[in-house]
């Protein structure tokens, strides 16, 4: 039992004016804790990936070293990397206010993220095409279900930006705005780092 | 890409025809007259009182955790009822159906159920109690009163605790809805692979168990990280972490779970999904599938599952004994510490559900071991209540009784998990009814626990306690039911008795089946008494009526606010002086304070927009289950665009004004109810805008 003081002339019973918590921390804590539960379902993706990554679950179908092109996977690498670099000029621009500066930073960020999105999708075109879709194989399930399931979450990022960019000028940097493009951030970021670990396991072990 | 499947599909109705409404089925006939009858007495009712209104400002719209917890307390009671349903037909099927000159009725060649048939009973058994029952009771407990026992006005995302409930309230409603709209898996809670594969399962059946969890798994998580920001930045001033009462500590160790856990259902059952909709072989038996890897990602959500409804129930324990015992708990550093044990090792036990996998024996080792050692911070709990009752004066009201029949169940449920967790006794019983009565004690401690919740908090949430003497009856012949049903399963687990058997063949088990439909008859008297304790606590309501502290002796700050609870919950924020803050205030006469002044309170704006959110999440889930892809595709597209819409709004929320505050504190006072917000549409108090 923890020490129990007794009651004296100090001891306050209520706390009136007690301000509570502050929205923007309390946003991204929440945030972080999505992000866990998200990196948890890559995780478990991962997870599927390593078991049916072998010549077995091939199936008589390409394996990854036939079908992974990390010289490619390296150019979408950048991409994502500057992308997320522009984002962080944005929050750059944010720290003394600038309007156009953080609208120019996600524009720049858009516009890299869909060139990433144009290579993932053109090699995944690609494969289908040449009859080695993702219902070939149990690993072409696992290849083609891990690069969707990041690049679902790029195109969702890509909607948050597009909403930003109408809210920015509309309600200026209110408090919700700003925790809004710090989330985005962190979102952001952390699909970069997802894609990182993409390129490791799929792309340069897989060659 | 997309898949062929069997049987007609056209592009306006997608799988749906007409002949996939059961209308030959007399059970669901029975069924569907009953639950028509019982909308339109609901429907009536609310029509003729006009309270279309009120429901809707008040319930429908509202993000008062109080209200948001008591709805997902009645949904979870009546999939409780649905799932209890489901387990009398399994027992009746079973006992009729006994060996081979077992007489059939309606179509079945014994008992009454035809396997397919029986096959989903159980299937909707497991799945509604674990997922639709028991997670929507403890979710609907830790909105009620983790903001209370916190000192905080509400939740850390009010509009989010919303849309947690809608969607489970959604997927709830899927469950049901297979009931009268195609049909529900028959390939077992679990999801047995490759079973719920299109080639082997090809109807809808497996679509609606797979969608209606994955949309309320996605509730369950936002409800994870709601309780979690809730729990770290709400408390009141002088709530340090020691200081918390023990249900926030559990409720702070279960959400972690859940939100760890929920995914890795979401991923597997997201694999499944692909498998059944783009032809993907992640599960299938050729083609480069594992089977196994499904097993293994179920059930890595599947036993942090088992503790994310085991620990809350725990919290429940930790409340209800001390109240009653008038003591502080004992050993109040080691319950944290074991609830955060056993949360870190419900990480690494999962494969104890299949060690008839065949891993080796190394990797059953490991996880027999892992096992075993979840006995340590559980048996320190065990412990910690029982020295709480050690020489107390207890008082034996129906929550204590609730929670030391709990303690029983968790040590017959514990010691049988022991046995299990050796992997070569697991050999030899495994999906037997051993394994059955074994987590059914576990899941009934869940059950006895909730009843204990609901008698002890019920007061706090409505203002009057629930009659004892019906509460009394209803426990009895509930503990005595679940008592002869589980004995006999267990021994019927001894004898031989597989799961899963819409037939039982040996006769040799004729008499425990006779003893375990004895017991469900009983249960069926329990449910009786509980709808007459119902009836007679609100008829007696101004004899029972409960003030701010209705037992007289709790110890947690929720008993600091009048019942039932203003929506506004505290008028001013408490401050805490020490762990107990209300047993202390109480023994140094400091209970019946009230503050000196008021100031403005902030409290967010009702908005209809979860609830539209979580049925488009519904409607989205219907269309994928009949592959109707054009309203799959609106019912996403516009599901998207209110989450945007939302995010344009103003509407901050308002504040309450001190006069306000002390006219309705004036009004508690003096025994009234202050539960609906003021009307503020025609009111000179402004709605806060944004900066």
């Amino acid at each position: 039992m923890a020490h129990q003081a007794a009651p004296d002339a100090n001891t306050r019973l209520f706390a009136p004016g007690f301000a509570g918590h502050s929205q923007i921390s309390a946003r991204t804590l929440g945030f972080w804790l999505y992000m866990l539960s998200d990196a948890l379902l890559f995780t478990a993706l991962f997870a599927a990936y390593a078991v049916l990554d072998t010549p077995m679950n091939a199936a008589g179908g390409p394996i990854a070293s036939q079908i992974v092109n990390p010289v490619e996977g390296f150019w979408q690498t950048i991409a994502i990397l500057g992308s997320v670099t522009a984002y962080s000029l944005a929050t750059v621009a944010l720290k003394t206010g600038n309007r156009a500066g953080v609208m120019l930073g996600i524009v720049a960020a858009m516009v890299l993220a869909v060139v990433f999105l144009g290579f993932g999708f053109n090699d995944l075109a690609t494969l289908t095409a040449q009859g080695n879709g993702m219902d070939r194989s149990g690993y072409l399930s696992a290849y083609f279900v891990l690069i969707l399931t990041h690049a679902i979450h790029m195109l969702f990022g890509l909607i948050w930006m597009l909403v930003m960019l109408v809210q920015i000028p509309r309600d200026g940097f209110n408090e919700m705005v700003v925790a809004r493009l710090l989330n985005l951030r962190m979102f952001w970021q952390f699909q970069a780092t997802v894609w990182v670990c993409v390129y490791i396991y799929v792309y340069m072990i897989g060659a | 890409m997309q898949v062929h499947v069997p049987g007609p599909w056209s592009p306006l109705f997608g799988r749906l025809t007409l002949d996939q409404i059961p209308y030959n089925i007399p059970i669901l006939q029975y069924t569907f007259a009953g639950a028509m009858l019982a909308a339109i007495v609901v429907v009536g009712a609310v029509l003729y009182f006009k309270k279309v209104g009120y429901f809707w400002r008040e319930w429908l719209t509202t993000v008062d955790h109080k209200k948001i917890g008591v709805m997902y307390i009645v949904i979870g009671l009546v999939m409780l009822f649905r799932g209890f349903a489901d387990g009398l037909l399994i027992r009746t099927q079973q006992v009729l159906a006994n060996g081979p000159n077992a007489p059939g009725y309606m179509g079945a060649q014994h008992g009454f159920l035809p396997p397919f048939h029986f096959d989903q009973v159980y299937s909707a058994h497991g799945t509604i109690m674990i997922l639709f029952a028991a997670t929507p009771i403890l979710t609907g407990f830790q909105n009620i009163v983790v903001p209370l026992q916190l000192g905080a006005r509400d939740m850390a995302f009010p509009y989010m605790n919303a849309l947690s409930l809608w969607l489970t309230a959604g997927a709830a409603g899927l469950v049901m809805l297979s009931l009268f709209v195609g049909d529900f898996s028959a390939a077992g809670w679990v999801g047995l692979i490759p079973l719920t594969e299109l080639p082997y399962s090809p109807s809808t059946g497996v679509d609606y168990w797979m969608w209606a969890i994955q949309i309320s798994s996605v509730g369950t998580t936002l409800n994870a990280i709601n309780m979690i920001v809730t729990i770290v930045e709400m408390r009141a001033p002088g709530m340090t972490w020691f200081r918390m009462p023990i249900f926030s500590w559990t409720t702070l160790s279960t959400n972690i779970i859940g939100l760890t856990a929920f995914p890795v259902l979401g991923v597997a059952l997201a694999l499944l999904g692909a498998d059944r909709y783009l032809g993907t072989h992640f599960f299938t038996a050729g083609m480069g599938g594992n089977l196994m890897l499904y097993t293994n990602l179920f059930w890595l959500w599947g036993h942090p599952e088992v503790y994310f409804l085991i620990l809350p129930v725990f919290g429940i324990l930790s409340e209800v004994v001390p109240t009653f015992c008038e003591k502080p708990l004992f050993g109040y550093v080691t319950m944290v510490a074991a609830s955060f044990a056993i949360a870190g090792v419900s990480w690494v036990v999962w494969l104890h559900h299949f060690f008839t996998m065949g891993a080796g024996p190394d990797i059953n080792g490991f996880f027999s071991v892992a096992t075993m050692l979840v006995g340590i911070p559980t048996g320190v709990k065990v412990f910690n209540w029982a020295f709480t009752m050690y020489r107390a004066r207890i008082t034996y009201t129906v929550p204590m009784l609730w929670a030391m029949f709990g303690l029983f169940l968790l040590l017959a449920g514990g010691l049988t998990g022991m046995m299990l967790a050796i992997p070569a006794v697991n050999y030899t019983v495994h999906d037997s009814v051993f394994v059955i009565a074994h987590f059914h004690c576990m899941v009934l401690l869940v059950v006895a626990a909730a009843f204990a919740g609901v008698s002890y908090w019920f007061p706090k949430v409505f203002g009057f306690r629930l009659d004892e003497s019906w509460g009394k009856a209803f426990f009895w012949t509930f503990s005595i039911a679940t008592l002869i049903v589980f004995t006999a399963m267990f021994a019927l687990g001894f004898e031989g008795e597989t799961r899963r058997l819409d037939w039982t063949f040996n006769t040799a088990w004729k008499p425990m089946l006779v003893v375990e439909e004895i017991g469900m008859i009983l249960y069926v008297i329990s449910l009786a008494c509980f709808a007459l304790m119902l009836v007679f606590s609100i008829v007696n309501r101004k004899k029972n009526a409960a003030g701010p502290d209705a037992w007289g002796t709790s110890r947690t700050l929720e008993w600091l606010t009048p019942s039932p609870v203003p929506f506004y919950n505290f008028a001013v924020t408490p401050q805490v002086n020490t762990r107990d803050e209300l047993a202390w205030r109480r023994k140094h006469g400091l209970d019946k304070a009230q503050p000196e002044h008021f100031e403005a309170i902030h409290m967010p704006s009702n908005t209809g927009m979860p609830f539209v959110i979580g049925m488009l999440a519904a409607v989205w889930g219907f269309a994928m289950i009949w592959r109707i892809w054009w309203l799959a595709a609106i019912s996403l597209t516009a599901l998207i665009v209110c989450v945007i819409i939302r995010s344009f709004y103003k509407n901050e929320g308002y504040h309450l004004q001190p006069e306000e505050i002390a006219a309705m504190e004036r009004d508690l006072a003096l025994g009234s109810v202050v539960s609906e917000q003021p009307d503020r549409s025609h009111h000179h108090y402004s709605h806060v805008e944004a900066h």
